[in-house]
């Protein structure tokens, strides 16, 4: 299982993926943001994506929107882990077709269970 | 009114007097008076139209009103929010570091004390009743080991959650940079303004669209925005997630 990790926060980066491995994901791989992101999503390989939404350059929402645009990264699950609280915002994420939305700052607890909720519904 | 114009009415006024006509005398004074008044009518139309056009300008520029009525106690309250949550961070990383340091330090003690033991056991140097004390003692250090790498375990993985302050203060203080540089090109417009030279097109780019972290108080005082993770799970199952 490979993670792409995308933050433009190198110290937010680096606490997603010591919690990402902490709960059995050990492959992972990062981007500080959507432009950079988008052409690793698209070389293919990955299997979950962990999203900021406020960039440079390209968004988390816009890379969302992106990845459900594109056949190939249509299923990906899409866990966006953000500052932003707006109400608006965040059904803005939910009808893009993000599968979970974690708000800054969290605990490694409510990661781990928006990550299991994800995968759960997949398997299920 | 020209030079020439009033040395003639001076010289009609000299004339006038010379020749005690008081009546050509006192016309010529009104005469100068008018002008005078005239002139000063016209500078305080002038300074008038000045001023007008300068509260327009500043009700025009109301962005500064604003700023110095919501944006600037904003920063302030955002900046105090950053110094909590470094101060949190700092906390929490500090506690975490106390508590680890004396359980690493006694498993240091009993690994050093039961390696010399062990030494002294492979060199055959060690009566019976000895050793088995000393592996009961092994047994508790097997069993504390366990229990103390676990909360060290713990106590990093709180370490590492509390850097996630870097984030969401990074952003607070990216928008209080945003909010002095507005001010500064708002001041700069007052300036040039009252200098007289109004050709500043009063443009802002307000280009921030995304609203960034919440600062308790200050963001979430109209209601719309989620203030923890159970308002974000509850809206979200709202909707059918």
């Amino acid at each position: 299982m490979k993670v792409l990790v995308v933050d433009d926060f190198s110290t937010m980066r680096r606490i997603v993926k010591n919690l990402l491995r902490d709960l059995g994901f050990t492959n992972t791989v990062e981007a500080d943001d959507g432009q950079t992101a988008l052409p690793i999503l698209e070389a293919g390989g990955i299997d979950f994506l962990v999203t900021d939404w406020n960039m440079p350059g390209m968004t988390g929402i816009d890379l969302l929107k992106a990845v459900r645009a594109n056949p190939d990264l249509v299923d990906l699950p899409v866990l966006m882990v953000t500052a932003e609280a707006k109400r608006e915002q965040i059904i803005m994420a939910a009808q893009a077709g993000v599968n979970g939305y974690v708000i800054k700052p969290f605990t490694a607890a409510t990661l781990k269970e928006k990550i299991d909720k994800i995968f759960e519904r997949i398997d299920g | 009114m020209t030079n020439d114009f009033r040395l003639a009415l001076a010289k009609d006024l000299v004339i006038a007097l010379e020749q005690g006509n008081e009546l050509e005398a006192d016309k010529v004074l009104d005469k100068i008076a008018e002008q005078k008044e005239s002139q000063l009518f016209q500078e305080v139309g002038q300074l008038t139209r000045q001023l007008h056009d300068t509260m327009i300008g500043f009700s025009l520029d109301s962005k500064i009103t604003a700023m110095t009525e919501n944006d600037i106690p904003d920063a302030k309250e955002r900046l105090q929010y950053v110094i909590t949550m470094t101060e949190d961070a700092a906390n929490k990383t500090l506690n975490a570091v106390e508590d680890l340091l004396p359980v690493s330090q006694s498993l240091n003690e009993q690994a050093a004390e039961l390696s010399t033991k062990w030494e002294r056991f492979l060199d055959k140097e060690m009566p019976f009743d000895e050793f088995k004390s000393m592996s009961a003692e092994i047994t508790r250090h097997f069993q504390q080991s366990k229990g103390s790498l676990l909360q060290v375990q713990n106590g990093l993985n709180e370490i590492l959650m509390a850097q996630g302050f870097q984030d969401i203060t990074g952003q607070i203080i990216k928008r209080v940079i945003e909010l002095v540089h507005d001010l500064e090109t708002s001041m700069v417009e007052l300036i040039r303004l009252a200098g007289g030279d109004r050709q500043s097109s009063g443009k802002q780019d307000n280009e921030h669209e995304l609203p960034g972290p919440v600062v308790p108080g200050v963001d979430d005082k109209a209601g719309d925005v989620a203030s923890n993770q159970d308002d974000v799970d509850d809206l979200l199952s709202s909707l059918g997630f």
